[in-house]
């Protein structure tokens, strides 16, 4: 076990993780599954907004000299690449990641508990299977923890101010065509 | 106080707070949003009391869970974490007065009709490839897209990429543009 404090900080954590993804509709099977389907763009607007956010206030505490390390994961195109697919695929049938999932279960989801014995259940096949994995997939295009800064030699700020502007003009986009849909009654 | 207790926030408000908190997890206690190395350590600490060795022997496990002779703790920062989601989101349902009692999720109900067993075998089946998806790749919407994609991570915007294009093409193959319309 760890220290308490590191658990209680984990839990308070949790807590307010939680509380949010339910306060912006995350948890929800049809607002992730409508996502998909182009119809709901809830969670393209929660995820983007917290990226930016995030990603601009941890950088600059960096920059500001704050004792703030990074964790990235590492870069193997062909693992990430096949993971983010069967992830995908998995992730629209069941209708929750496994963040949304678990806190369905507090939001009244119960056929989330199915998705959560799957996800235990595809954690112990993958187990398994991590010595094939990690000899033929794991290897290719396999860079270490590196950024798009690090790959690119481009400052972040110059990545950050893209996301910016695209996003305040997706945003923008996606807001007038929510607003003709609802008027159009679709 | 009456925004507060409104059946949802706006996304954008609620994706700056999740930014703000992560924030806070990064500077204060050197640690990333993230949940599915939970599901590994939960199977794993499981299947560790029916089969010590088998356990022991993986790869796998034993990276996140240690050796026998020097066992790393299961019960730790990010397991509190995921124990604690639920809480959060019911304490979240109560404010806003929006608590739901979903065993079939209507759009699911509308496409592939009333049986449960169908929807929880699928549930499951969904789950699990996710999750194998989720560690080949070394994370999942939590650790990878968000934590990941805010460090402006290679491998998380591979990731998410993947994700999306993955899961919008899932979702059209499944319901079809006509079962969007349906609810």
């Amino acid at each position: 076990m760890s220290d308490p404090k590191t658990l209680i900080l984990g839990a308070l954590t949790g807590l307010a993780f939680g509380f949010l993804l339910q306060r912006g509709g995350v948890t929800r099977f049809s607002t992730i599954v409508n996502q998909f389907l182009l119809r709901d763009f809830t969670v393209l607007k929660v995820m983007f907004t917290a990226m930016i956010v995030g990603g601009i206030g941890i950088y600059a505490m960096r920059a500001g000299g704050m004792d703030v390390a990074l964790h990235v994961k590492s870069t193997a195109i062909l693992g990430n690449l096949v993971g983010g697919l069967l992830f995908g695929v998995g992730m629209a049938v069941l209708g929750y990641c496994p963040g949304t999932g678990v806190a369905a279960l507090g939001d009244g989801s119960r056929h989330a508990w199915a998705g959560i014995l799957g996800m235990l259940a595809g954690s112990a096949v993958f187990a398994e299977a991590y010595p094939w994995v990690k000899a033929n997939l794991l290897g290719v295009g396999a860079y270490g923890k590196i950024t798009l800064p690090d790959a690119t030699h481009v400052t972040p700020w110059v990545f950050f101010a893209v996301l910016v502007v695209l996003a305040l003009w997706g945003f923008r986009a996606l807001e007038k065509l929510e607003k003709r849909r609802a008027a159009s009654g679709g | 106080m009456n925004y507060l207790r409104r059946a949802r926030w706006s996304p954008y408000l609620v994706g700056a707070l999740i930014g703000v908190l992560s924030w806070i997890t990064f500077a204060t206690m050197d640690k990333a949003l993230g949940t599915s190395t939970t599901m590994v350590r939960a199977v794993g600490v499981a299947e560790r009391a029916i089969a010590p060795e088998h356990v022991a022997e993986n790869a796998y496990f034993t990276k996140y869970l240690g050796s026998p002779e020097k066992p790393k703790p299961w019960f730790e920062w990010q397991f509190a974490l995921v124990l604690m989601m639920p809480l959060g989101a019911w304490l979240g349902a109560r404010l806003g007065k929006d608590h739901i009692q979903e065993s079939m999720p209507a759009l699911w109900e509308a496409r592939f009709g009333p049986s449960k067993a169908k929807r929880w075998a699928f549930a499951f089946l969904g789950g699990a490839v996710m999750l194998f998806g989720a560690r080949m790749a070394g994370g999942c919407t939590s650790g990878h897209a968000l934590s990941g994609g805010l460090q402006l991570a290679a491998s998380s915007w591979i990731f998410t990429a993947a994700l999306f294009g993955a899961g919008i093409g899932t979702a059209m193959l499944l319901y079809g543009k006509k079962g969007a319309d349906h609810v």
